[in-house]
């Protein structure tokens, strides 16, 4: 039979995950079978996950999911005449007008291929975008995945590095872990609202020396988990570092669609590039994400995403392109992006009923960032900066000692021990900063804020319940 | 000077001492003494063995197809009026239709306000319910476990137990993936290990999926081909796996047998003997065992039946069942729904130690989860219209019709390509897929090979040009040297597929005559 020793190095490497939301499961199980508990559910708001929250789908966007996968649905009265519009055209797009084919060709369905390009263009002012540049899959993880794959080489000291932000999103370490890439972290500055800072990019550099082949920075803009949006100059500060250190920029902007800081805009990577004068513009590589986990869609289950690739080697490209011919990115997904990417417009019977629905995401989202700031910055022991956009808080923990060394003990991050308690005993599941890349003694935890108001408050209630009962314990 | 040349020229000194000390490909000076940096991603410092990689089903044939159509779009003139695709196994591209009930569940999943709408059958709706019900939020639009939806897994171990005479299935044993694809890209990853001689080796049977060789090239595993018997039947010979293990130890390590039952290009079923020598072979050499099973309601022939390596393994008696490791897919992709589009799929995992399990269930996480609408899909498969339910004899006849049609075209197929001098083929009795042997005239194949093209690639491009369809060369798949095959699918309506192998025949015939 085969054994630890059997199994491929690279996935042993892959670091072990907390068990919190596997926990939180078994907690909505037991209740489920008539269990006693302190609190009547969980409340699990450690991923991204607006839907899981209680947040409602776009309606438009499922109508003509629906239409699409039941084309009878085309000839239903209830539904809104652009639906049913859309939902043939889309159909038109699909090989045999079915959703249950094989897109055409392996990046994705040419039709949808090219209305994302044509939404690039019109979000950057008119910079060009080539659907040829263009690649869909199943999710940001396996589109980054694929990036890293192409990417990885080497060993030891030649072993592909990739420069990642402290704290960067809560999966993205074991990917990179699988993709066989070295991380080479860089700090962001808390005190800053989470900002980068040069010199610590280069400091950060500097350590990799020996260690490894730095080839790639990555970064998220609005920041996940940060919630930190960059300004232009920023913007430029990483691309240039980018261009003169040589690496290639993987930013990942899932959640342009969710700024909510005052005097804040998102501005993206490819539009500040092409503003940079040819030195820049002509030559920097670029890798953009985006998906429909984003704020306002929130279609994290339905698994998609798309990379636009920027002054990539041609011959480079080609394998990127067929790199997963044998697989193929799901046909929903891709429908429900383009109608992402593609809205109802004033005129449109459904644009009224998106605009509201879109508004009501993203006031909820505003209100609820600040109001949750502003609740948790007053307990003690805890300390938030605030968020301008994306959908997490990500406040700072300063446990007390007594805590740090129970966690030891235990063999967990104390802001591990945190989360468990918390679930335990209040049926809240947070995330915990060791997910995100904080070490020890930088505690912090994470919590996604598009809930339902009531939602969040309730949430609010029993973790401040929590924390102060903690402190109480260890005065 | 804009912002960007200013922060530029400001860095080029640090740049060139740091970019020199960490060894990058130092600066280009174009002519006009702007400098232009050479690329970080190149040829030669891109992952070695992406370079390794190729999928015949979607390679250059079908690259030049899309061309042909593009250009018949645009009103050129060309020796056919359309180009029929009968190189990827796409049922839904070629016409066939999906079942009504699973497309109703679907719909209402995704906009549930449906529900209040008289014109779906209750049975539909109570189904919908109980999917959303088991998502986060009431929406497919949660993330799931990363192993699947537990309810859905506990259906799918529930199907496996009543497909196999009861043998039991642990739903924990149940792992939902996108697709089968991803199931067996999963397991090849995690076994792959080892250095030179010590190196995992994998046994494919040739013909192959090429998905398998992609992957292993991907993975740097060593592809150890075993021959399928085209004089039987495309049968599995278990002196010919001896063969292939004996010389394989020689220079790799052993560690996995693939078989995919019913074949794919070969479109043969396996005899419940044939899949116990299997099993005992497996035992004896102690391989793990993957079977990719998702044809196994494509079977045509009277004489065929399908069996499952699980149900096989457990008749084998507890010396078997307790000990041979084998991992079984299965998808939504094929059979009789057809829905490749939606990336639905599950592996079964049995006798795998807990710890390399741990590290199965910790490697899938990564990707977070599979498709939820493709996890519900995969629900319905498992779980479809039980007798008295409202929507039962639709989907009878709906299931049934999609069936006997396959069935009928794959004995057309065999019967008019049979009737050709020079091509062979074996009776398709199961899948998608026919697999004939073509006989090429030597003056072609020194032409293929003065282009540098393989002989039946060269015959197939012809084929593509002349006549508009589009089948993969055989050695796409690999076959025996000096043979030669093509792998058509029997997908497109039978009137057209008649159409397609006339039209196979009369080009077959010219082509032996132009190049004797």
């Amino acid at each position: 039979m085969s054994s630890l020793q059997d199994v491929n190095p690279t996935v042993r490497s892959i670091r072990a995950t907390t068990s919190l939301q596997g926990l939180a499961a078994c907690v909505t199980e037991e209740i489920a079978r008539g269990a006693k508990k302190p609190f009547q559910q969980v409340i699990d708001v450690s991923s991204g996950d607006p839907h899981r929250a209680g947040m409602a789908p776009m309606s438009f966007v499922r109508q003509v999911l629906a239409a699409c996968i039941y084309p009878e649905l085309l000839k239903d009265k209830s539904l809104p005449l652009d639906a049913i519009q859309r939902a043939q055209t889309l159909l038109g797009a699909c090989s045999g007008g079915s959703v249950g084919s094989y897109s055409v060709t392996p990046p994705g369905i040419p039709y949808i291929l090219k209305s994302v390009a044509e939404f690039i263009m019109r979000r950057d002012g008119g910079v060009n975008s080539n659907p040829e540049d263009i690649i869909f899959s199943s999710g940001s993880q396996k589109a980054l995945s694929l990036v890293l794959h192409l990417m990885a080489s080497g060993q030891g000291e030649t072993r592909t590095g990739v420069l990642t932000p402290m704290p960067c999103p809560h999966t993205l370490p074991t990917l990179l872990d699988m993709s066989g890439v070295t991380l080479v972290p860089y700090q962001l500055t808390e005190e800053r609202g989470w900002a980068v800072d040069l010199d610590e990019l280069h400091r950060a550099l500097k350590t990799a020396q020996g260690r490894c082949s730095p080839r790639a920075i990555y970064i998220s803009n609005p920041g996940n988990p940060t919630g930190h949006v960059q300004d232009r100059k920023s913007i430029e500060t990483v691309i240039s570092f980018a261009a003169t250190e040589g690496l290639v920029l993987l930013t990942e902007e899932v959640y342009q669609d969710s700024v909510y800081g005052k005097g804040r805009d998102f501005i993206s990577y490819k539009r500040v590039l092409s503003e940079m004068g040819k030195d820049y513009s002509e030559t920097v590589e670029l890798v953009s994400l985006h998906s429909i986990s984003s704020a306002c869609m929130g279609e994290c289950g339905l698994r998609g995403a798309y990379i636009e690739v920027i002054n990539m080697e041609p011959a480079v490209m080609k394998y990127l392109r067929e790199m997963h011919a044998s697989s193929s990115p799901p046909v929903l997904s891709q429908l429900a992006l383009e109608v992402m990417v593609n809205p109802p417009t004033p005129g449109d019977p459904s644009y009224k009923t998106y605009s509201q629905e879109i508004l009501h995401s993203l006031t909820t989202l505003s209100h609820n960032a600040q109001r949750a700031c502003e609740f948790l910055n007053v307990l003690p022991g805890m300390n938030c900066q605030p968020a301008m956009g994306g959908v997490f808080l990500y406040p700072r923990l300063h446990l007390p000692p007594q805590m740090v060394e129970e966690a030891q003990m235990l063999g967990v991050e104390a802001d591990v021990l945190y989360c468990q308690r918390l679930l335990e005993e209040e049926g809240v599941c947070l995330g915990a900063g060791c997910e995100n890349g904080q070490e020890s003694p930088n505690y912090h935890i994470r919590l996604c804020v598009l809930a339902p108001p009531d939602t969040l408050e309730e949430m609010l209630a029993r973790l401040s319940s929590f924390h102060l009962r903690l402190l109480d314990r260890f005065p | 000077m804009n912002h960007g040349t200013a922060l530029l020229w400001k860095r080029r000194a640090l740049s060139s001492l740091s970019a020199t000390r960490r060894g990058l490909p130092k600066e280009k000076m174009s002519e006009n003494g702007v400098s232009s940096r050479a690329k970080v991603l190149t040829i030669d410092t891109m992952n070695p063995t992406v370079k390794k990689v190729e999928y015949a089903v979607r390679g250059p044939i079908v690259q030049r197809a899309l061309e042909l159509e593009r250009e018949l779009s645009q009103g050129m003139k060309k020796p056919f009026v359309e180009v029929i695709k009968a190189n990827i196994g796409d049922a839904h591209a070629m016409g066939q239709q999906p079942i009504t009930f699973f497309r109703q569940v679907l719909a209402l999943c995704s906009y549930p306000e449906l529900l209040n709408d008289t014109t779906f059958p209750e049975d539909a709706k109570s189904r919908a319910r109980r999917i959303l019900q088991s998502c986060g939020g009431y929406s497919m639009g949660s993330y799931s476990a990363s192993q699947g939806i537990e309810s859905v897994r506990q259906d799918v171990a529930r199907y496996i137990e009543r497909r196999d005479d009861g043998v039991p299935c642990d739903p924990d044993d149940i792992y939902l993936t996108t697709g089968a694809s991803d199931g067996i890209v999963t397991v090849l990853k995690l076994l792959v290990c080892g250095e030179g001689a010590a190196r995992t080796g994998v046994m494919i049977s040739i013909p192959q999926y090429p998905l398998y060789s992609a992957a292993l090239a991907e993975l740097s595993a060593v592809q150890i081909n075993y021959y399928l018997n085209e004089e039987t039947c495309w049968s599995m010979d278990i002196s010919e796996l001896q063969r292939a293990l004996d010389e394989a130890r020689r220079h790799c390590n052993p560690r996995a047998l693939c078989i995919i039952n019913p074949g794919n290009p070969t479109g043969q079923v396996q005899s419940r003997q044939c899949i116990e020598d299997v099993i005992r072979f497996a035992a004896k050499e102690r391989l793990f065992l993957m079977a990719d099973e998702v044809y196994q309601d494509n079977v045509y022939a009277d004489s065929c039946k399908f069996h499952s390596f699980k149900k096989v393994l457990f008749d084998m008696g507890p010396e078997y069942s307790n000990t041979v490791e084998l991992v079984s897919f299965h998808s939504t992709s094929k059979c009789y729904m057809g829905e490749c589009g939606f990336r639905g799929g599950y592996m079964e995992i049995i006798n795998m130690d807990d710890e390399v399990k741990a590290q199965l269930t910790k490697l899938v996480s990564v990707r977070l989860c599979p498709p939820v609408p493709g996890q519900a899909l995969m629900d319905l498969v498992v779980n479809p219209p039980q007798t008295g339910e409202p929507s039962y004899d639709k989907f009878i006849k709906e299931r049934t019709a999609t069936l006997s049609a396959l069935a009928e075209k794959a004995t057309l197929t065999e019967q008019v390509l049979n009737t050709v001098q020079g091509i062979s083929c074996n009776p398709v009795q199961g899948a998608m897929y026919s697999f004939p042997r073509i006989t090429i005239p030597e003056k072609a194949i020194k032409e293929a090979t003065d282009n540098g093209q393989q002989p039946d690639m060269f015959y197939c491009m012809k084929l593509l040009e002349e006549t508009g369809i589009c089948l993969v060369p055989g050695s796409g798949f690999g076959q025996k040297d000096g043979t030669y095959h093509f792998r058509m699918t029997i997908l497109p309506p039978k009137d057209k597929l008649t159409i397609l192998l006339n039209k196979v025949k009369e080009f077959h015939q010219k082509f032996t005559q132009q190049y004797s």
